[in-house]
């Protein structure tokens, strides 16, 4: 009998990579297409959910899919450059072999929000998860209602996804604002921190569903402000990270509470994560 | 299921008749201190002193196991993930260890099913000894088990004069006995009474106690209290309370490679580290050492309870004896009851 080892990846290659930001804290996409056709074909995730992304020799990060399960045949990976395993990643080159296991995780309840107002509110490569259902949600765009993002990063050269950006402006049916930390030359939107672009875009919460993610401190912050412009609990979700090891709630390390971000998150909603007492 | 008598003369046999299709660990006598080794004969066993300062998790979920092999590098890939199953035996366990493997159960073979210790805790034989001299810090009571428990074991031998009496608990326990039934005698309701009287005078001679019924609610509004920083103060660190603890389960995932193969390797790890937290971007949830002595805490006596409905403590004692600095997992939740009012 063979006994199924789901510690052991299965093998990806790497199909294409993109630039998405330059700099101090560069950020990839790794396009990966899992080698065996059939493993190909039973690969199936829903936006917000993670893959472990396997080095041989380095070891393995967590990452949530960057892609919309809308596109068949292979899933992306937006990776910032920051400890062992990213740095490694940010050398390889398309044609060269990972290892991958998942999905693992919880993931956005893009059913349960059809119908609503969506209001995605990123920061930095906070923008990854996000991505997901945005083009999920396009690419399904009769199921939602209004479509909103509220996007910021330190520079201009922080800013991930900018073609897309472009391309989702030129759409009537989707509202894009970005913005910068700083002020730059030839900068003409918003520039101060996400939080603030939010507050003065006002969005209302009627019917509306407010999705975010970025550092801890944009979080905290993103949330006090949409509970200020009259957002519910149960209208604010998140999706979290942390340092983690087997992705499957066993190893312990990444808790809040008696919750595994892991395996329990890594999408909450606020209404849980208020009542949670734990480490963040 | 049938109990019987193994008298003590023939305990060499048993263990030589184990031995030859088992791998059969037992308690060890080394360098003063007692661990569970792998044993050919019974000569190696010393079934006087029980506390093992490693428990028998090691022997399940291993200190160290290879989860896969691997090509390294940028072409890389799996070269083997092979799930090896051997038989074994543990012989001479105490309740408190073996119920460990309860606790640790629904952790590794529970939503998540981890071969590598299901494949060892199902091939693996548990030959209990019930507990005639508990150690100073043993509190086993305090969590609704007993010195001469047998729920969690195949077999559970009770030392009384020259012989054992051996009562055959599961199937599994049954087909070994069986298996070997010329060396057993038929036991008689004196070895009964007898195994009782020892198991009564043992709790007798368990002097503590930990008042942990209810703490769950009771760290539900404990979380900011001071208890946790001044606790932490006495703490280094060291992180031995979870290397010896037989319900911790936090694990590392290493590679190690040379240039043309590498295997990744699991090994045991420890929430008393900051690195265990510590993300690349430099943040970590758990940065100061209260964050890490309170996490321990609610893990073992709020967290595991809400998600697998038991407490992740078997009352070993060995996090108290072993603790450099005298933190004493008893007065700590005992200082809770109190302060919890």
């Amino acid at each position: 009998m063979t006994v199924v080892n789901p510690y052991s990846p299965l093998s990806a290659t790497i199909s294409e990579i993109r630039e998405e930001a330059v700099g101090e804290r560069p950020i990839k996409t790794f396009k990966l297409v899992l080698d065996d056709e059939e493993e190909k074909k039973n690969f199936s995730f829903v936006p917000g959910q993670c893959v472990m992304v396997s080095l041989f020799g380095s070891g393995e990060c967590f990452f949530a899919i960057s892609s919309s399960p809308t596109q068949k045949d292979y899933i992306e990976v937006s990776v910032l450059r920051l400890g062992k395993v990213t740095t490694e990643l940010h050398q390889f080159e398309p044609g060269d072999s990972v290892g991958l296991r998942g999905p693992y995780g919880n993931h956005f309840d893009v059913k349960g929000w059809e119908g609503k107002n969506l209001l995605f509110i990123g920061g930095g490569i906070g923008q990854a998860p996000l991505r997901s259902i945005i083009n999920f949600t396009i690419d399904n765009r009769e199921k939602y209602n209004n479509l909103s993002i509220i996007y910021g990063a330190r520079t201009t050269s922080d800013l991930c996804y900018k073609e897309e950006f472009e391309g989702l402006r030129k759409r009537d049916d989707v509202t894009v604002h970005l913005s910068i930390d700083v002020e730059e030359e030839g900068w003409d939107e918003f520039v101060g921190f996400v939080p603030d672009n939010l507050k003065r875009l006002n969005p209302s919460p009627e019917n509306t569903i407010a999705i975010t993610c970025g550092p801890p401190i944009m979080i905290k912050y993103v949330i006090q402000n949409l509970l200020e412009l009259g957002f519910k609990d149960e209208q604010i979700y998140t999706t979290l990270e942390m340092r983690m090891k087997c992705g499957v709630g066993v190893c312990g390390r990444c808790n809040i509470g008696n919750l595994y971000v892991c395996k329990d998150g890594p999408v909450f909603s606020y209404e849980q994560l208020k009542n949670l007492e734990g480490d963040m | 299921m049938e109990n019987v008598i193994l008298q003590k003369e023939k305990l060499p046999e048993f263990i030589k008749n184990l031995a030859s299709n088992h791998i059969v660990y037992g308690p060890t006598k080394e360098d003063g201190y007692s661990i569970f080794r792998h044993i050919q004969e019974s000569g190696e066993l010393n079934l006087k002193y029980l506390l093992t300062r490693v428990s028998p998790k090691s022997l399940i979920f291993k200190q160290t196991e290879t989860l896969f092999k691997f090509t390294p590098g940028r072409k890389g890939s799996v070269t083997s993930s092979d799930i090896y199953e051997e038989k074994s035996v543990i012989f001479a366990i105490r309740p408190c260890d073996a119920r460990s493997f309860k606790i640790l159960d629904p952790v590794f073979d529970g939503d998540f099913e981890d071969p590598f210790y299901i494949s060892k805790r199902k091939n693996t034989i548990l030959i209990g000894l019930t507990c005639n001299k508990p150690e100073r810090n043993c509190f086993c009571t305090s969590l609704d088990d007993s010195p001469g428990s047998k729920e969690n074991v195949d077999i559970l031998f009770t030392e009384l004069d020259e012989r054992f009496y051996v009562e055959v608990v599961t199937e599994k326990g049954k087909n070994l006995i069986d298996s070997l039934s010329s060396l057993f005698d038929k036991s008689s309701s004196d070895e009964e009474d007898a195994k009782k009287n020892i198991v009564n005078s043992s709790i007798e001679t368990i002097s503590r106690q930990m008042k942990q019924k209810g703490i769950v609610s009771k760290l539900d509004n404990m979380f900011d209290h001071e208890l946790w920083v001044n606790t932490a103060r006495k703490c280094i660190g060291c992180g031995i309370c979870t290397y010896l603890c037989p319900t911790c389960h936090c694990f590392d995932m290493q590679d190690e490679s040379t240039l043309s193969e590498g295997a990744r390797i699991r090994v045991w790890d420890s929430c008393m580290y900051p690195e265990y937290t510590h993300h690349a971007s430099g943040h970590n949830p758990r940065p100061t050492r209260m964050n890490r002595v309170r996490n321990r805490v609610y893990h073992k006596f709020s967290y595991f309870p809400k998600n697998e409905g038991v407490t992740a403590c078997t009352g070993c004692g060995r996090c108290i004896v072993f603790c450099p600095v005298n933190i004493d997992i008893i007065d700590l939740i005992d200082k809770v009851e109190v302060l919890a009012e």
